[in-house]
């Protein structure tokens, strides 16, 4: 940490590749509470900046790991656990655990796959639905976890790879179904529209197969999980800036703040289950379109 | 000829976006959910399958709030 003239302490970031512009176009990083702890009776409110943290190794090419996609890794080995763990030991009837889990599957089968898909279809796309319920949920989950603290899920290229997944999927069984021809006809130019329409409705379709469904899928997630991080570091923030920073009565909003913290922790665990939920039942409504023919 | 600004507002205007793009949503959301108990007090036994069209109509509404959100950080100051 280098020291500017003023006394207030500034980091350099590993300022290479892409991240460049972004570090010119948003406000200085900095870190909160590291800097509060040094009481220099300024707020600094979490920014943007927080969600490209240091590179750890591999600085500068694509393949950089930083502290976000170790977060990444640690709840993908725990996902892999948790499941090789409640398979491997499989009884008839079930124990505590293994029953958790199944519960979870039950949820996916019977509420997402089945309840849209349909007995057949649900089954067969229900290891799908189960991967990204599973894999979005403990994404989501680690933004609230204590010493991970942030989403693996709020920076793009996770949301993007599951989206493309779905979108290959739903593109892919739409053609296996329809074949290409049959498929087009029936998303592009939906039945029972007077034959005028079409030169509205067409292009409007079109955007919404092709485009609008993927990119409203990631951004619903990857939005979802930014915004929940940032009422997080700023409720929390805010509470130990009140509590270590600030002059005399001020110091009660730091409890305000803190109730505040608390209330976001619990509605962002809300928050994490529900958009592993519409993900996973928007997939399941997508492929529901592709495969069953307009009658 | 010189323009005289008589007043200024500075700051990120991408806080001023996400308010106005909250309202629509605001609205449909309530409208939604608001339906929802309506029909579920109506009928209660196909309560389960409105729960699960309203969580799919809230995933589309909110979007658009969200859409306003990230324009904010994408389009630069």
């Amino acid at each position: 940490m280098t020291a500017r003239s003023d006394g207030v302490p500034s980091q350099e970031w590993s300022a290479s590749g892409p991240y460049d512009l972004r570090e010119t176009l948003l406000s200085t990083p900095a870190i909160p509470l590291l800097l509060a702890a040094e009481g220099d009776g300024e707020f600094h409110a979490p920014t943007v900046a927080d969600f490209f943290p240091p590179a750890i190794f591999f600085e500068g090419t694509p393949f950089e790991f930083n502290r976000i996609m170790l977060v990444r890794v640690i709840a993908a080995v725990v996902l892999l656990t948790v499941f090789v763990i409640a398979a491997r030991r499989a009884k008839l009837v079930p124990g505590r655990f293994q029953n958790a889990i199944e519960m979870i599957l039950d949820f996916v089968r019977n509420s997402i796959a089945i309840e849209v898909l349909g007995e057949k279809n649900g089954r067969k796309y229900f290891m799908l639905l189960a991967t990204i319920f599973c894999t979005v949920l403990i994404m989501n989950i680690t933004s609230v976890v204590p010493f991970l603290n942030i989403a693996g899920t709020s920076v793009i290229g996770l949301p993007i790879v599951l989206a493309l997944w779905t979108y290959v999927m739903y593109l892919g069984a739409g053609v296996k179904a329809q074949g290409v021809g049959g498929f087009l006809k029936n998303s592009l130019f939906p039945p029972g529209v007077p034959p005028v329409l079409y030169i509205l409705l067409v292009p409007i379709e079109f955007l919404q197969v092709f485009i609008l469904r993927p990119a409203t899928l990631v951004i619903r997630l990857l939005a979802n999980m930014v915004a929940g991080h940032l009422m997080l570091a700023i409720c929390f923030t805010a509470t130990s800036f009140f509590l270590f920073d600030s002059a005399g009565a001020m110091k009660l909003f730091g409890a305000g703040t803190f109730v505040a913290g608390f209330a976001f922790f619990l509605f962002e665990v809300f928050v994490a289950a529900l958009q592993a939920y519409v993900f996973a039942i928007l997939t399941a409504v997508y492929l529901n379109m592709s495969v069953e023919a307009e009658h | 000829m010189d323009v005289t600004t008589l007043a200024e507002v500075s700051g990120n205007i991408g806080t001023i976006g996400y308010g106005l793009a909250a309202v629509g949503p605001g609205i449909g959301l309530g409208i939604l959910i608001g339906k929802t108990i309506e029909g579920m007090a109506r009928q209660p036994e196909v309560s389960s399958q409105l729960r699960t069209t309203m969580f799919i109509g809230i995933a589309f509404v909110e979007v658009l709030a969200l859409l306003g959100l990230v324009a904010g950080f994408i389009v630069p100051a």
